[in-house]
């Protein structure tokens, strides 16, 4: 059975311990930044960041609610990304896991259409066009250990499992938070395997929270297409 | 901590104020979630929306320094609605116990004040007692003269209303807070509160806690699992540095500095020994003598005999009524009397009070040796911002110090909890720990003083023996903390050998033949082995989290302390679920005929204070063994500036009268009077509140994190968060650059313009509040333009501490 993880932003403090843990493991560089009037930093997932704290201030049925959303790839459960580069030397699905798994052959694919076929915009390139993001730590679930970021969570935020296990445990707590907060969902639970928990309107987290449906579902024709045209697959994302 | 990390989990509701746990304490919100998990309601009060308010289930905004006013009302709403657990409160507490007549508190000031000298004569505030000396109580807690009866009057003027012009929180916050947290006075229910630097560093720091402390044993939440009043330490080891005497004031084990009119040994022991003449109380401070011989034995072994008073004239004397705190030691070095400084593993140069005046003040040293895993601004301080060098004569020394995971040794965690560390990686270069730098050290005193030198015996006779193979031998350490028998002796019909561990501190003999270096680490280190490196993952019979065979737990591996009260009179547990202590001997007839108790390790194991049947018995012991009479103080008699809490504004203040009485601020809290101390109340030129704080990204001065790469690109600069009110009114864009200022400094910051603060109507006026950390230093980042928030904070702190007040004091923020 793939695997899963299930993020309860209902428990995030935002320690970002998870966005650390993730750049050692990964001995990914730190970027230069600046502080820009917010906490979150740096500004947006990079070649060298794979996981980002989203942080916004939003007033709430009059209440001031500060949000939290680790952001990360979703390992879909039928990548767009996957399916647009057509080419399992640079994006491949990890059968044990159903990690989607970026390699250095990404160089190779056009990188803007691969980010553009993201419902989630998370893939980035480097200077030369080489992709990067989260590859769910397979290194380490390979050997039984927990992906770095769920390791290092000190609430509950981040969770690893088999699919099964982290569903059960993601409807369990939505019934839960629901009786506090009716808009309470699980995100695009069905599409992927990062499962967000949020208490609101996931759009209030961050704009990419959640896939507009019609992307997910426009991916399989977008692959078809993508074989006869080299900008199908753009086109398509605009209809 | 009253009890410890895991404990927070059984708490029905935890007040989070004067602390930021989930930025400063991360993993304590672990438990904070369990418990919230289980259904336990979590309440933030801070002047700031912080990621804890984000987690709360209750946040109310509060202007800094108000904290008494804001708790004083809570005491007024418990008394008021009588939601008191009233038992608890007559049988553990001094509630019952009668105040003299010369107690009396009139325009703001406490019986006995002495303007002059700014000091209170306690004397006034002492307890009737009967022809024995003992405390004259009414259990029914109805005479005027009794406790609860002059807490009542006292408290009420804290009605909410006040208290909302005090604070600024709004009425109806304040309510709901009341009685969510209220609701813990219930038989069975229990509250926390976890605080932290954000009430002690006040000058009402130690009354901020005494306040909240009334609160707890009026609720009865002291004692009990998921109670207690927990103070989350600063750093891993803070308790432990304590404990081992780090601070001016104490000798290890909270043994008292002696002072010069201390003369001899059977002096000091006399004037610090407690004595009490009732029979039901403990009073365990009465071995005070077991515990400060064995630590002279510990210093100077052999050469400490009862014909040299154990070496006591050897030791340093503290001028009676003169203090020696961390204000006080650069205040005098500012003036010049002070010639040489060993900064060891601190960086006073950005984490004290009024920073610019500690920066100046080392010019004036001939010598300074830094020790610290990497150079500071405190070491550099002769090449900082505004800095001469080829004007300052003072030589600095660096010895870099190991970091600690490359050493073998304990540290003390907020819950008491002693933990053994074993060495991971060997120390980079030529860095040493700490422990070995002090044996060389020591060594090399030992060589020169044998030479010659003024008074010699001190370092001459000090017992000098913890190395091994020539490095310093950390188990020896622990193993003389804990304490050994010194020679062939029988205690309490045990027959023990000379050169054995001392199995715990009451077996201390005050007769020079046992010796520990901390009476409260007796039994921390025995013949059994290593206590504090167990790790066993068994829970105790009451699983509650105790997990007593793992690490080790002062005193006597007691999890939680005052345990005693957190069952009734009987032995029976308040709460049945979470209960800590139970007392489970046989009963006979309606009478205890056999003593036992399961659970924690109890607060003494005398049987309990009645029988089944309701007799009192005569061998039992009041709960709270450590305070002179047995009886946990909602009177506290003992403090500088007063025996209840009162409302004072901060040193500096926004308003030019404390709503609440006539008195504005502390009138016992200390000032400084170099041209470097400077004081701004109600001064146009400083209109805003300010604090300093810290975030989770960053760790005390920085100087472990600023050169951490992956942490600046969290958190790259030093910024000051303000309300978009406030922005708006200085033309202050988020984002940009500002200049906050304060009677002492100024400080270059990027401005973060937020809801997250909201201006505070206080008095009928629209006052703001800005907040900045303090982890940024000019040596690190490269750019040199970060620096440190103590530049502005003011140099006065609370008179029992002399904790500085960095939490409240009035700036300025400009656009540059």
């Amino acid at each position: 059975m793939s695997k899963s993880f299930f993020v309860d932003t209902t428990l995030c403090t935002a320690c970002r311990g998870c966005q650390v843990a993730c750049k050692q493991w990964h001995d990914l560089p730190a970027e230069q930044t600046k502080n820009r009037g917010t906490y979150e930093n740096p500004p947006d997932l990079s070649f060298n960041t794979y996981k980002l704290v989203r942080m916004r201030e939003e007033v709430i049925d009059g209440k001031l609610r500060w949000l939290f959303f680790p952001e990360q790839c979703r390992h879909c459960t039928e990548a767009p990304c996957l399916e647009t580069a057509g080419d399992p030397s640079a994006i491949f699905k990890d059968a044990a896991t159903g990690a989607v798994i970026f390699t250095a052959k990404t160089k190779g694919l056009n990188a803007d259409e691969i980010i553009d076929s993201c419902p989630y915009n998370i893939p980035r390139k480097s200077a030369d066009g080489t992709l990067a993001k989260c590859d769910m730590c397979l290194d380490r679930v390979q050997n039984g250990l927990l992906p770095a970021c769920v390791k290092t969570c000190p609430t509950g935020t981040m969770n690893f499992g088999d699919r099964k296990e982290m569903l059960d445990l993601a409807k369990s707590r939505l019934g839960v938070v629901k009786k506090a907060n009716p808009k309470a969902q699980l995100i695009d639970a069905d599409d992927v395997n990062v499962i967000y928990l949020v208490a609101y309107d996931p759009r209030s987290y961050h704009d990419n929270a959640t896939a507009s449906n019609s992307v997910i579902r426009m991916t399989r024709q977008m692959a078809l297409r993508k074989m006869f045209s080299p900008v199908a697959g753009v086109a398509a994302r605009v209809i | 901590m009253t009890n410890h990390w895991i404990d927070i989990r059984n708490s029905d509701c935890i007040l989070i104020m004067g602390s930021n746990a989930a930025e400063n304490h991360p993993v304590s919100f672990k438990y904070v979630t369990q418990a919230q998990l289980n259904g336990a309601k979590v309440i933030n009060v801070d002047p700031r929306f912080t990621r804890t308010s984000a987690r709360a289930d209750i946040y109310a905004p509060l202007r800094s320094g108000t904290d008494i006013a804001f708790l004083g009302g809570m005491i007024k709403y418990i008394l008021d609605k009588k939601l008191y657990h009233e038992e608890y409160v007559a049988a553990y507490t001094n509630a019952s116990f009668l105040v003299n007549k010369s107690f009396e508190f009139k325009d703001g000031l406490f019986a006995g004040y002495d303007s002059e000298n700014k000091k209170y004569d306690k004397s006034k505030w002492g307890f009737q007692a009967d022809e024995k000396g003992v405390p004259k109580m009414d259990r029914t807690l109805k005479d005027p003269r009794c406790v609860l009866q002059l807490l009542k009057k006292h408290f009420s003027r804290y009605d909410t209303n006040l208290v909302s012009q005090i604070t600024g929180t709004p009425e109806k916050d304040i309510t709901e807070i009341y009685k969510t947290y209220t609701a813990t006075g219930e038989r069975g229910k229990a509250g926390t509160i976890m605080y932290a630097m954000g009430w002690t560093q006040h000058t009402v720091g130690t009354q901020n806690i005494r306040t909240m402390a009334i609160i707890q044993l009026l609720l009865g939440n002291m004692g009990v699992a998921g109670g207690g009043v927990n103070a989350l330490r600063g750093e891993s080891n803070v308790q432990g540095s304590t404990d081992h005497c780090l601070l001016w004031h104490i000798w290890p084990g909270y043994l008292k500095t002696p002072r010069a009119s201390n003369v001899s040994i059977e002096a000091y022991n006399k004037k610090w020994t407690p004595a009490s003449s009732d029979p039901l109380s403990a009073n365990w401070w009465g071995n005070y003598p077991k515990y400060s011989v064995s630590l002279l034995k510990s210093f100077f072994g052999g050469k400490a005999s009862k014909d040299n008073d154990f070496g006591y004239e050897w030791l340093p004397k503290v001028d009676d009524g003169k203090a020696y705190s961390w204000l006080d030691l650069f205040d005098e070095m500012y003036k010049g009397t002070i010639k040489g400084f060993f900064a060891w593993g601190q960086n006073p140069a950005c984490s004290g009070s009024n920073a610019g005046k500690n920066r100046e003040a080392m010019k004036k040293l001939d010598w300074m040796v830094n020790v610290n895993l990497f150079d500071n601004e405190t070491g550099s301080f002769w090449k900082g911002p505004g800095m001469n060098p080829s004007e300052i004569k003072t030589e600095v020394f660096m010895l870099p110090a190991c970091v600690s995971v490359e050493k073998e040794g304990s540290i003390t965690n907020s819950g008491r909890w002693m933990q053994w560390r074993y060495q991971g990686p060997k120390p980079k270069g030529n860095s040493k720990s700490d422990g070995d730098i002090i044996m060389e050290f020591g060594e090399k005193l030992k060589a020169v003083y044998k030479e010659g030198g003024k008074f010699p015996e001190p370092i001459a006779n000090l017992k000098w023996d913890y190395m091994t193979d020539g490095l310093y031998d950390p188990h020896k350490v622990a193993k003389e903390i804990n304490g050994y028998f010194l020679k062939d002796v029988t205690v309490k019909g045990k027959d023990f050998k000379k050169g054995t561990l001392v199995p715990s501190f009451a077996f201390l003999q005050a007769d020079g033949s046992t010796s520990s270096a901390n009476w409260l680490y007796c039994n921390s280190y025995t013949e059994k082995g290593n206590m504090s490196a167990r790790r066993s993952q068994k829970d105790a019979p009451n699983e509650i989290g105790l997990y007593p065979g793992f690490s080790w737990c002062w005193p006597v591996n007691r999890r939680i302390i005052y345990n005693r009260a957190s069952v009734d009179l009987k032995g029976q547990p308040w709460d049945e679920t979470d209960w800590v202590v139970r007392f489970v001997g046989k009963e006979e007839n309606g009478k205890y005929v056999s003593k036992r108790w399961i659970g924690d390790v109890p607060d003494g194991g005398w049987y309990p204070m009645q029988n089944p049947d309701g007799s009192a018995r005569e061998d039992s012991k009041h709960a709270f063994i450590m305070r002179k009479h047995g009886h946990a103080q909602i009177f506290g008699p003992g403090r500088a500036d007063g025996p209840f809490p009162e409302h004072y504004e901060p040193l500096e203040c926004p308003i030019e009268k404390n709503l609440m009485n006539p008195q504005r601020v502390n009138p016992t809290a200390p000032v400084f009077g170099t041209d470097a101390d400077a004081y701004a109340t109600c001064d146009p030129k400083f209109p805003f509140v300010a604090t300093t704080y810290r975030v989770v990204e960053h760790w005390q001065t920085g100087l472990m994190t600023r050169p951490q790469p992956w942490l600046m690109e969290l958190q790259p600069q030093v910024f000051v968060e303000m309300s978009e009110q406030l922005a708006k009114m200085r033309a202050i864009k988020n984002g940009e650059r500002v200049m906050v200022s304060s009677a002492r400094g100024s400080l270059e910051c990027t401005a973060i313009v937020t809801k997250r603060f909201q201006p505070f109507k206080i008095g009928g006026n629209i006052v703001h509040q800005v907040g900045l950390p303090w982890h940024y230093g000019w040596r690190w980042p490269e750019s040199g333009t970060e620096d440190s928030a103590n530049l502005l904070t003011p140099p006065t702190g609370d008179p029992n501490t002399r904790i500085p007040e960095t939490k409240a004091f009035m700036v300025n923020v400009a656009k540059i």
